[in-house]
């Protein structure tokens, strides 16, 4: 290759990459929201079961009565690479939910226990009693939130990311935003049914603090036994938690697709080196061979 | 290629009696096996086939999306979701073909930029090079039609704005729209028609590949010295092996880039936004198209006026066809031509600074003085788009005229070996070689 030719090649990558969309979260106001250590980021990262479980455990008794996970169901929670839950387990939480089946064969809906194999139930029949019953805002949906959310990197670190794969910003946003509810700054008002937050774009976010329900306004838990593997119940711990496990739940295939991925790239690692010996051997009948 | 003579002897019975009626085995002989090949092309030439692998993988990924995918506003969103969790290897389906279609572009604006740089498009390559524009063209549309298919925020509100476009045309453009629409807003019958013909599209893709491919193989490659093929014998090879084992290995190298993408970064080229249901009552605070539409898209924001931003995005596309009518030099490649080196590369670096341009708000500072703004992202995307237009009607007419080229070599082997060493060449003619 050319000196020309290798710089054509460098700024034709750029090219691809430079003018890269920058996320539509964009609004003014906003911090960027403090990088975490995940176990999953990385090429050869995972979840942590426990993290996912107690996680789930936060989304379940703080999140879920406005929150749903509609595209999940109850054996997701069994399934290899997820939080590694017993089907034993699974079956008797899906037991304690209640979902609509039928006809029956007398022609009536009915309710019955949930199964494994049944979808998360909604919080709210339709968006119109979501509103109601919030302000008027719709809480979303919490199944692909993760991917959802994301805040904007700027020129050029979104093409270091390439390289580093820090793909990590919606968890990161999401941390920060639970840990993100202070007073105003002074001379701000903020409208009734609004609160202050440091990562919200706009900064006003309808949704209150959801960390009171686990804890008190000087950061202690109302229930010291709130987990019951012995991880320290901290605000920081609690967000990082249900964050990881809205991760897994918006790619709950994801420990499945790094390590393919390891095998295919090591793979045409192989073949590439193959090929290009073969290529060498038969451009070396050519006299001026390059 | 009039000196290029066929060169397969059917083995068999069979092929002999298939050769008398339907010469195909001939015709992938005559192709893909004794095809000659100028000797000296460099690694960009391996993206014409790497674009090839790309159809086909975007084609299969595609049809087996479609058995699980769900055209339909209340079930496109989440039967992508069904895709990623509950169809067995779905997730890699899906991943390949959204990250594919990023791939299929930056192995063609390398292509294209290739042929740009190397004078691919000048006589007897017109034909070629337009077929290739006609590809590019369907390729952008098919891009945009699947964007639309997951029905989330960044899919509803693009395909809002792109085909509100068309509403600039005078007298007719609104009809147009509700006709594109098939009803008063982007709606169920419109996701239907985009699945319809996002499926269409390839096939028709595929198509104009062939005749693409004809047109190469009817006129021959260029090549990097930009001197016509003189001496079959010196100057060419036989495609297999030589050319395929090299395309082989591009093209791996190619997938690895590909599956770093699709297995470790899934999401990097796309936007978080269409990871939210569609919202007809909700605009993102920033609708922003795929990057491989950037520049365009910047191009078409540059112009304060509705339509004069359309026909300068059209033209912007349009205006590559006329490439060989435009550069008016004999010398076909850039090596030998010092200005023209310098008008593409400001040319590529313009690009990508317009690419920049359509990424950002409209009313963001680019320059500014003790507070006073000198330049916004509008006024800086004129400027651009101005050199982007200038290059192609002011740039390749007059440089052809005025500039003096280098020496250009005798020949391809020339070129390769040197005018001295260009006598005897092992091995290397345009039939397969024995072994």
């Amino acid at each position: 290759m050319t000196t020309s030719s290798r710089f054509l090649l460098a700024a034709l990558a750029l090219s691809g990459f430079a003018a890269l969309a920058q996320p539509a979260l964009a609004a003014g106001g906003a911090e960027k929201p403090p990088r975490q250590k995940w176990s999953f980021s990385g090429p050869f990262g995972t979840f942590d079961r426990a993290q996912l479980q107690r996680g789930f455990k936060v989304y379940r008794e703080v999140c879920a009565s406005c929150h749903g996970l509609e595209k999940l169901s109850f054996r997701n929670l069994s399934q290899p690479g997820g939080p590694g839950f017993t089907e034993g387990q699974v079956k008797t939480l899906a037991a304690e939910y209640k979902v609509m089946d039928g006809p029956n064969e007398a022609g009536e809906m009915f309710e019955r226990p949930a199964r494994p194999s049944d979808r998360f139930p909604k919080p709210f029949p339709n968006p119109e009693a979501a509103k109601a019953a919030n302000n008027g805002a719709v809480p979303p949906d919490f199944s692909v939130i993760a991917k959802a959310r994301t805040y904007e990197r700027g020129f050029p670190f979104y093409l270091f990311d390439i390289v580093t794969q820090y793909q990590e910003q919606g968890v990161d946003y999401i941390t920060a935003l639970l840990l993100g509810y202070e007073e105003p700054p002074k001379g701000v008002t903020v409208e009734p049914g609004l609160h202050w937050n440091r990562y919200f774009p706009g900064n006003k976010i309808a949704m209150g603090n959801p960390l009171v329900a686990v804890f008190d306004d000087a950061g202690k838990p109302h229930d010291a036994g709130f987990y019951t593997d012995g991880t320290p119940v901290t605000r920081e711990q609690v967000s990082r938690d249900l964050t990881a496990f809205l991760m897994w739940a918006a790619e709950p295939k994801m420990e499945e697709r790094k390590q393919t991925g390891t095998k295919v790239i090591l793979w045409l690692i192989l073949l590439a080196g193959l090929l290009y010996l073969t290529k060498k051997r038969i451009w070396s009948r050519l006299e001026g061979a390059h | 290629m009039a000196e290029h003579h066929s060169t397969y002897v059917p083995k068999t019975g069979f092929e002999r009696w298939l050769d008398a009626r339907l010469p195909i085995v001939r015709l992938m002989h005559d192709s893909a096996v004794s095809y000659p090949v100028p000797r000296n092309l460099n690694y960009f030439w391996t993206f014409g086939g790497i674009l090839m692998f790309m159809l086909v993988s975007q084609i299969v990924t595609g049809i087996v999306l479609v058995m699980h995918y769900t055209p339909h506003v209340d079930h496109a969103f989440q039967s992508v979701e069904h895709i990623m969790r509950d169809v067995n290897y779905g997730w890699l389906m899906r991943y390949m073909h959204s990250n594919g279609a990023s791939m299929f572009f930056i192995a063609v604006y390398i292509h294209i930029f290739r042929g740009m740089y190397y004078g691919s498009y000048k006589a007897p390559r017109e034909v070629l090079w337009i077929l290739g524009v006609v590809i590019f063209l369907l390729m952008m549309a098919t891009a945009f039609l699947g964007y639309v298919l997951p029905w989330g925020q960044m899919s509803f509100w693009g395909a809002t704005v792109i085909t509100n476009l068309f509403s600039a045309i005078p007298v007719v453009g609104e009809t147009i729209v509700v006709w594109l629409w098939g009803g008063y807003s982007v709606d169920n019958p419109t996701l239907n028609r985009f699945f319809s013909l996002h499926y269409l599209l390839p096939f028709m893709i595929f198509g104009v590949v062939i005749l693409h491919v004809w047109a190469l193989h009817h006129v021959g490659q260029n090549n990097p010295s930009g001197v016509e093929v003189k001496n079959y014998k010196k100057d060419t090879v036989p495609f297999t092996p030589y050319a395929t084992v090299k395309d082989l290995f591009a093209m791996v190298c190619f997938m690895i880039f590909f599956a770093w993408f699709v297995f470790y970064h899934p999401n990097f080229l796309g936007h978080a936004d269409n990871y939210i249901p569609a919202d007809p009552l909700k605009t993102p605070a920033h609708i922003v198209p795929e990057w491989y539409f950037l520049p365009f898209y910047g191009i078409l924001r540059a112009i304060p006026d509705k339509l004069g931003g359309v026909v300068a995005m059209f033209a912007s596309i349009a205006i590559l066809a006329f490439l060989p009518w435009l550069d008016t030099s004999k010398v076909r490649s850039g090596k030998y031509r010092p200005w023209f080196k310098f008008a593409f590369w400001t040319f590529v670096v313009v690009s990508v600074l317009l690419g920049y341009t359509g990424s950002q708000p409209t009313d963001k500072v680019v320059l500014s003085i003790g507070g006073r703004t000198i330049l916004d992202m509008v006024g800086f995307a004129q400027i651009l788009t101005a050199i982007y237009f200038a290059y192609f009607l002011v740039a390749l007419p007059l440089l052809g005229l005025i500039e003096k080229p280098k020496a250009l070599p005798a020949s391809i082997a020339d070129s390769v070996l040197g005018p001295a060493g260009s006598g005897h060449i092992a091995g290397a003619h345009a039939a397969p070689p024995k072994h």
